[in-house]
């Protein structure tokens, strides 16, 4: 090939990228840089840090403080029953075309709404539970509306996030390597934390990030299953947004919140480097 | 003694597998259940009834929604997938400085909380002067496919070989002769894959749409969400079963139907 056609080749490839830089900066880069203008202005235009301030105020920090402890809590939960389940999917699984892994993968795809109808269904006052526990004569229980039945939601909902990118890391682990440690007189356990722990902390990260993200932000989990009384920052955010009309207000408690997925993000570049634990 | 134990571990790994499939499909199966309940309490049994059913497909809501939702999916993966192929060939021709940035500006939609990017996107919506309704879903919709079509692609594209396209093009082919005939046979699955991802990722977004998608437009998500608030109705049971038998028998056709083994 000559240099002449080299080049020619090298900028039409270039110009390809046209649309998406144009869409990206549009739809992407631009988007961002509203909320950063909205959230440090107030509705007169005048620069002000009130917005970002205001997360201080009790009502926001309580919920912030509410949607840390749910997100940790659901996130620490998934984690302990995903591990397991990914290590036994990888010694039963044949490969990633296995019906075992299908099964535990197929409910991420039905719709998240409907996910959650199915627990409000199961939990309410005159629901599946309380019907069951009336039958056999046992006093109902109030379990809909509380910091628990949210957790449930967010491990139901995001637990197959946690399962795939630690079962995608286990899957590179070699054989070879395990039976190396049983064979120089390893016990389970510590195979487990010289091993199994360690070669995957990519998948670990990963699905952390895959679940914690998603659970702090959400209003449709805290809004289906803890009714009006449990509010989390995601339904502040909402609220502002669609109701209370404050952008300002709503745009700057997002930039607090965005502050959070940074460091998840930045904690996802230091130790997933490759791309490995990617859940796609 | 050993076998012992190995046959205790095997029942402990059962038993745990089977307590996670009750888990994960035990909610599912009960409002399948319940869409066949002629009375409306979710904890008696009126007997079967097919009217949940009915009702649903005779409501003109669900149908647009449905309609709204489908149109929405298909067009925003067609585009994205167009839109996300010329990116990641040029992507993956470029030098490293724009490359690493460009594929950081593509990692933000993903990575971003669902409520930011919706929000921001309202906001920009209407800094457009772009009417909230049909277009602004579309656009929001191809912005967050975007990204998983170039995840898709990329790989297979790195994968490539480059010794034959620049064989081609000394062979007299022009660049977009050789690209079809020697590139793009080979990231076709990765193109699929993204399309079907985006198509997949279109369909279950609900929280994105919600904040932009305008009065008097539904997609079946915020249907749903409106529905649920208003109090559950049996017609939504159905519509989950519907979803849930329609999404397990497209995966199942995509996993499992017989394929030419991968060449080596």
């Amino acid at each position: 090939m000559n240099r002449q056609n080299f080049h020619t080749g090298f900028y039409r490839k270039e110009l390809l990228a046209g649309p998406y830089l144009v869409w990206a900066a549009g739809f992407i880069v631009i988007p961002l840089l509203l909320i950063v203008y909205y959230g440090l202005t107030d509705r007169a235009g005048a620069f002000t840090l009130d917005n970002i301030k205001s997360i201080l105020a009790p009502e926001h920090a309580k919920s912030l403080w509410l949607a840390l402890a749910l997100s940790f809590a659901s996130t620490a939960i998934c984690l302990v029953l995903a591990y397991p389940l990914a290590m036994i999917l990888r010694k039963r699984g044949v490969g990633k075309g296995s019906f075992i892994v299908f099964l535990f993968i197929l409910p991420m795809w039905m719709n998240f709404l409907l996910r959650t109808l199915a627990w409000q269904t199961l939990l309410e006052k005159n629901g599946v539970i309380n019907g069951i526990l009336s039958l056999l004569h046992l006093p109902p229980q109030s379990l809909i509306n509380t910091s628990g039945a949210i957790i449930l939601g967010m491990v139901y909902n995001f637990l197959p996030f946690m399962v795939l990118p630690v079962y995608n890391v286990l899957c590179k682990i070699d054989d070879d390597t395990i039976n190396a440690a049983r064979d120089l007189g390893a016990n389970f356990t510590q195979t487990l934390l010289r091993i199994w722990i360690p070669l995957s902390v990519p998948g670990i990260i990963s699905g952390i990030t895959m679940v914690f993200v998603p659970a702090l932000t959400t209003f449709v989990i805290s809004n289906l299953l803890g009714g009006s009384k449990i509010l989390l920052i995601g339904n502040v955010i909402e609220q502002e947004f669609t109701r209370g009309s404050n952008w300002h207000l709503g745009a700057g408690l997002s930039l607090v919140l965005m502050a959070f997925i940074l460091a998840s993000m930045a904690l996802i570049a230091k130790y997933d480097k490759n791309g490995e634990g990617s859940a796609f | 003694m050993a076998r012992f134990k190995h046959f205790f571990r095997q029942a402990w790994q059962n038993a745990y597998l089977a307590l996670m499939v009750m888990f994960l499909y035990a909610p599912i199966g009960t409002m399948m259940v319940l869409s066949f309940n002629a009375s409306k309490s979710r904890t008696q049994w009126g007997g079967f009834t097919l009217r949940w059913y009915t009702q649903m497909f005779a409501s003109r809501n669900i149908v647009a929604a449905l309609q709204n939702t489908l149109l929405i999916a298909f067009l925003s993966a067609l585009i994205a997938t167009a839109i996300g192929l010329a990116a990641s060939i040029a992507i993956n021709g470029m030098k490293t400085a724009p490359k690493a940035i460009l594929i950081g500006v593509t990692n933000i939609p993903m990575l971003n909380a669902d409520i930011v990017t919706g929000i921001s996107l309202m906001l920009a919506f209407i800094a457009f002067g772009i009417s909230l309704g049909f277009q602004t879903l579309l656009i929001a919709h191809i912005t967050f496919n975007i990204p998983y079509v170039i995840l898709s692609i990329m790989p297979k594209l790195k994968q490539t070989n480059r010794s034959a396209y620049e064989a081609a093009m000394d062979l007299g082919a022009g660049p977009v002769y050789a690209f079809f005939k020697i590139v793009f046979p080979d990231i076709l699955p990765g193109v699929l894959s993204g399309f079907l991802l985006a198509f997949t990722m279109s369909l279950d977004d609900f929280i994105i749409t919600h904040f932009t998608k305008g009065a008097g437009i539904n997609t079946l998500s915020t249907l749903i969400y409106s529905e649920v608030r208003r109090g559950i109705r049996p017609s939504m049971y159905a519509l989950s079963t519907v979803i849930f038998v329609t999404v397990l028998l497209l995966l199942i056709a995509s996993n499992f139907a017989p394929r030419k083994k991968e060449k080596v």
